[in-house]
């Protein structure tokens, strides 16, 4: 069934976008990345030094997937922004995740620098993916400034603690007028097929893959459940009951 | 001539630009963007940019993350 994302203007095939980090290896990578089938996937900006080489750009290159720069690490707006100048000077792209967290022990956005740093990114001519609050005010707000997609959190990075509040998440999918990603929190397959099926256009993770026991199988895990979840969404799920109904004829039998 | 270069203090000749501070550091010209007291200095401005006394140069890659 042909049911692209579309993000800017811009098709993709796969509705997971991938994350770069935690992986043990480049080669645990690659593994997991193809069996993903991503084709959009997050990349960190970092001082460079001699020994480190551009050997995540390479990998992405040749498996032919998009690299998405992030500002992961940054604490403030300036910060931010020029963290994305420079992800655009170093990738060739004006795409960026923006993420602006407010501490180490929640990594949760800080919404005032956020939305700051997103007004001042687009009036910049970049493409603007915010990492964002499950706060359907805030993301409304980053939509209005001209973000071209909204990327609420499950629950904090890493954490694996799924989707805490699925009705903001629906709140938010029910009103935006561009696509939803459900980004950070996943840890298993249900969470991502349950990130779908309450109206997100995609999700972003990384450390349930990288960091699962065997990475390359959790990651066909994933794209089976974003597949599935997609689907159920578009099927039209039925409506709960607090009563049994029966699915056999209630007539004639003995 | 002092500048901090990625948050190391680096002794400079005094005709250094961008372009050379990059050269120092041993790294490629592709995939790298840099910063010069906080404003980015676009890759075909390198060779024409000086490095002075007191700057700040930041030079970014892309690394596994997010």
């Amino acid at each position: 069934m042909d049911d692209p994302l579309i993000i800017a203007g811009r098709e993709f095939g796969s509705r997971l976008v991938m994350g770069t980090g935690g992986a043990a290896n480049l080669a645990v990578l690659e593994r997991a990345l193809v069996a993903s089938g991503t084709e959009l996937t997050t990349v960190a900006l970092r001082r460079a030094d001699a020994g480190g080489g551009t050997g995540v750009l390479d990998l992405l290159r040749r498996l032919g997937i998009e690299a998405l720069p992030n500002t992961a690490g940054c604490r403030g707006a300036a910060e931010a922004v020029l963290t994305a100048r420079l992800a655009r000077e170093a990738l060739g792209t004006h795409w960026v995740k923006l993420e602006v967290v407010h501490d180490d022990r929640t990594l949760l956005p800080d919404p005032i620098e956020l939305l700051d740093a997103a007004e001042q990114l687009v009036d910049d001519g970049f493409a603007v993916l915010p990492y964002t609050n499950d706060d359907p005010v805030l993301a409304r707000r980053l939509e209005d400034v001209g973000c071209v997609a909204v990327m609420p959190l499950g629950s904090p990075i890493g954490t694996g603690l799924g989707i805490r509040n699925p009705h903001n998440i629906e709140l938010i999918t029910s009103r935006a007028a561009v696509p939803v990603v459900l980004d950070a929190g996943i840890g298993t397959a249900s969470d991502a097929a349950l990130a779908m099926e309450l109206g997100c256009s995609a999700v972003l993770l990384a450390t349930a893959v990288t960091r699962a026991q065997d990475p390359e199988r959790m990651a066909a895990a994933m794209r089976a459940a974003v597949e599935a979840g997609r689907l159920a969404r578009l099927a039209g799920r039925i409506p709960q009951r607090f009563w049994a109904q029966a699915s056999s004829p209630d007539r004639d039998a003995i | 001539m002092r500048a901090r270069v990625n948050g190391e203090p680096r002794d400079l000749p005094e005709d250094a630009t961008v372009a050379s501070v990059v050269e120092l550091l041993g790294l490629p010209g592709t995939g790298v963007a840099v910063a010069l007291d906080g404003e980015v200095v676009p890759r075909a401005a390198w060779s024409g940019t000086p490095v002075t006394d007191g700057a700040v140069v930041e030079v970014l890659t892309a690394v596994q993350g997010g």
